[in-house]
């Protein structure tokens, strides 16, 4: 395991805070899109 | 074969379909590879293990002015020759760009508190990048302000050219003023400034990690786009007939 030291504190607030904001717009994205397409779907299979 | 072949919303479509699971296992082998390389790098002798935070601030900034500058060229695209795809694809990069310019601010920030004494300085690199930060709001808050697409796709146009010239100088803000607290480019190729093999190699893994991340939400964001444009059409022509 690497050795954070003194300042362990405020290498995992950086990792933690990134972290949360890239899995945050990332499933963001997903779910945008799984909607947009469902909706699509649904509207082209009523015709 | 025309390149603009590809503004077409059908083409871009299936292509990008087909290498989207391509970019996104790239992204992620890049990705998590290089977080996990740069997390288990060496103590640096002066920073200490905050020189783990290299790896998500600098490729974080790198990504933030360069999908502004992407989202410049795709604007002007949109305003000489009216491919609808390349405003999209504007559109779907700003919350991406946001989000890498808020981890760069905020990293930035936790990483200058040790190593500076404070967390916010007023100085020209970190505030022209919190300036840039405001530009990508107002970006997105024009595009769901605008009720027509063509318009907003305008107004948004304008707007991302007058924000091109805080995304330059955030990049070139310590070159241009010389002074503030933020040191110059991270990967200096001067003799006796080049970084140390050992925090380089997962650093250029990590940038080429977030690279094809954006790029993946790229093409992800803009397909969403294409299709809700399409559902729009789709009940506008319902509501006509």
């Amino acid at each position: 395991m690497t050795e954070l030291g003194k300042y362990a504190t405020t290498v995992l607030a950086a990792y933690g805070a990134s972290l949360v904001l890239l899995v945050g717009i990332i499933v963001q994205t997903v779910l945008a899109n799984a909607r947009a397409r469902r909706e699509l779907q649904e509207h082209e299979r009523r015709g | 074969m025309s390149i603009w072949e590809y503004a077409n919303p059908v083409k871009f479509m299936r292509i990008s379909g087909a290498i989207l699971p391509w970019v996104v296992a790239g992204a992620a082998i890049c990705t998590v590879a290089g977080l996990v390389w740069g997390f288990l790098t060496p103590q640096d002798y002066k920073q200490g293990s905050t020189v783990k935070i290299i790896f998500l601030h600098v490729p974080a900034a790198l990504m933030a002015i360069n999908i502004w500058l992407m989202m410049l060229v795709t604007s002007l695209i949109w305003l000489v020759r009216r491919h609808h795809v390349s405003a999209l694809a504007a559109k779907a990069a700003a919350p991406v760009g946001a989000v890498m310019t808020l981890i760069a601010l905020i990293t930035g920030a936790i990483w200058g508190q040790p190593m500076w004494g404070t967390w916010w300085e007023w100085d020209p690199r970190l505030t022209s990048f919190l300036i840039l930060f405001l530009f990508y709001l107002g970006y997105m808050a024009l595009w769901g302000a605008v009720e027509n697409p063509d318009s907003a796709a305008d107004l948004t146009g304008v707007l991302c050219l007058v924000g091109s010239v805080f995304a330059l100088l955030s990049r070139y803000a310590v070159n241009f003023w010389n002074q503030g607290l933020h040191q110059g480019a991270s990967l200096s190729l001067a003799p006796g400034e080049r970084m140390a093999a050992v925090y380089r190699y997962p650093l250029y893994l990590t940038m080429l990690g977030f690279f094809l991340l954006f790029l993946a939400l790229l093409l992800i964001r803009t397909r969403t786009e294409i299709r809700r444009r399409r559902l729009a059409a789709l009940l506008a022509r319902e509501n006509l007939a």
